[in-house]
């Protein structure tokens, strides 16, 4: 399927925000993710399906004032 | 010095971890200050360059307490959402909230930034909101659940110092028993002194560090300079008065013309 990953097209296989992760080489990283807005905490990940034009943010620690 | 949600702090220096030359010199001017607070932010990571992971692991190795914020945001759900993301990832109920409502000063949105926080504190959020010094919104981030409060100096990134003395002022004043925290705007060590004698609990401050042709230096004077402004306000400074008053004994002086 065709979904957003941080604002790029991306093609997946996965059907989960897990297994997602894992593709796109976040395995063990410390990162919040979103799905099309809404904050999808770490335990609910293996949980949340995803349909195509999800738009999926990944984030991570970054420098900040 | 008053303790943050319960937390006392070793001193009063909150440093931003943003556009310095280097990591390395990031860290030294950490050590240099000895500065009790980083902040951060979150932004997207990739999965190939993982540059995050990098930053976190030196941010962990510096010690200090971590200080996430919603840097960027420009609505409620936004800034909301980031800080359910910040406090998963960085492990602390600490938000440094900003919910920005004008885009050339960086002005927080003080009608968003009230519900955001309110939101928030119901969630079991300890919130530091970046606010401006009205009195009026500050009553209101406080009832909204807010232990703390983060005036701005002036715009973010403006080095210009405490633009509003006397709102500044007004608000000590107006909340004794508040933790006060200037938030942005600060260029020199001499203002963040000024903004401790004034009787405020901590400066955040980040630009005027790292955009210093020796990042570690000028924190380390930014630190000297909190501390001196420490030792000033527990001194009890004198009053100022218009007039000129003479230090020199008048008794005994010559009579000589």
């Amino acid at each position: 399927m065709n979904i957003q990953l941080n604002g790029k097209p991306h093609s997946t296989m996965a059907d989960t925000l897990a297994l997602l992760l894992d593709e796109a080489g976040y395995g063990g990283a410390a990162v919040a993710t979103a799905v099309n807005g809404s904050f999808i905490p770490l335990t609910q990940r293996t949980y949340q399906a995803l349909r195509d034009g999800d738009q999926i943010e990944v984030l991570a620690p970054m420098q900040g004032g | 010095m008053r303790d943050f949600y319960g937390i006392p702090l070793a001193n009063g220096l909150m440093l931003g971890t943003a556009q310095y030359p280097s990591p390395a010199i990031l860290a030294e001017a950490f050590q240099r200050s000895g500065a009790s607070v980083a902040t951060v932010s979150l932004r997207r990571e990739s999965g190939a360059g993982r540059a995050g992971q990098d930053f976190w692991a030196l941010i962990k190795d510096l010690g200090v307490r971590v200080l996430p914020n919603t840097a960027g945001c420009h609505s409620v759900k936004e800034a909301v959402t980031t800080a359910h993301m910040a406090r998963e990832v960085f492990g602390t109920k600490w938000i440094k909230l900003e919910v920005i409502g004008e885009d050339d000063t960086l002005q927080p949105d003080v009608f968003g930034l009230v519900e955001a926080a309110r939101i928030l504190a119901e969630d079991g959020f300890q919130v530091f909101p970046y606010t401006t010094e009205d009195l009026v919104v500050a009553d209101r981030l406080l009832h909204a659940g807010c232990e703390v409060l983060m005036p701005w100096g002036a715009p973010i990134g403006s080095g210009k110092g405490l633009n509003n003395l006397f709102g500044l002022r007004a608000m000590r004043a107006h909340f004794p028993d508040i933790p006060l925290v200037i938030d942005a705007g600060l260029g020199l060590p001499s203002q963040a002194a000024q903004a401790i004698e004034l009787g405020y609990d901590a400066v955040l401050l980040n630009t005027a560090v790292a955009k210093a042709g020796d990042p570690a230096q000028m924190a380390e004077a930014f630190a000297a300079a909190i501390f001196a402004g420490k030792l000033a306000a527990d001194a009890d400074p004198m009053e100022p008065r218009d007039m000129a008053a003479p230090s020199t004994p008048v008794i005994g002086q010559a009579y000589l013309s």
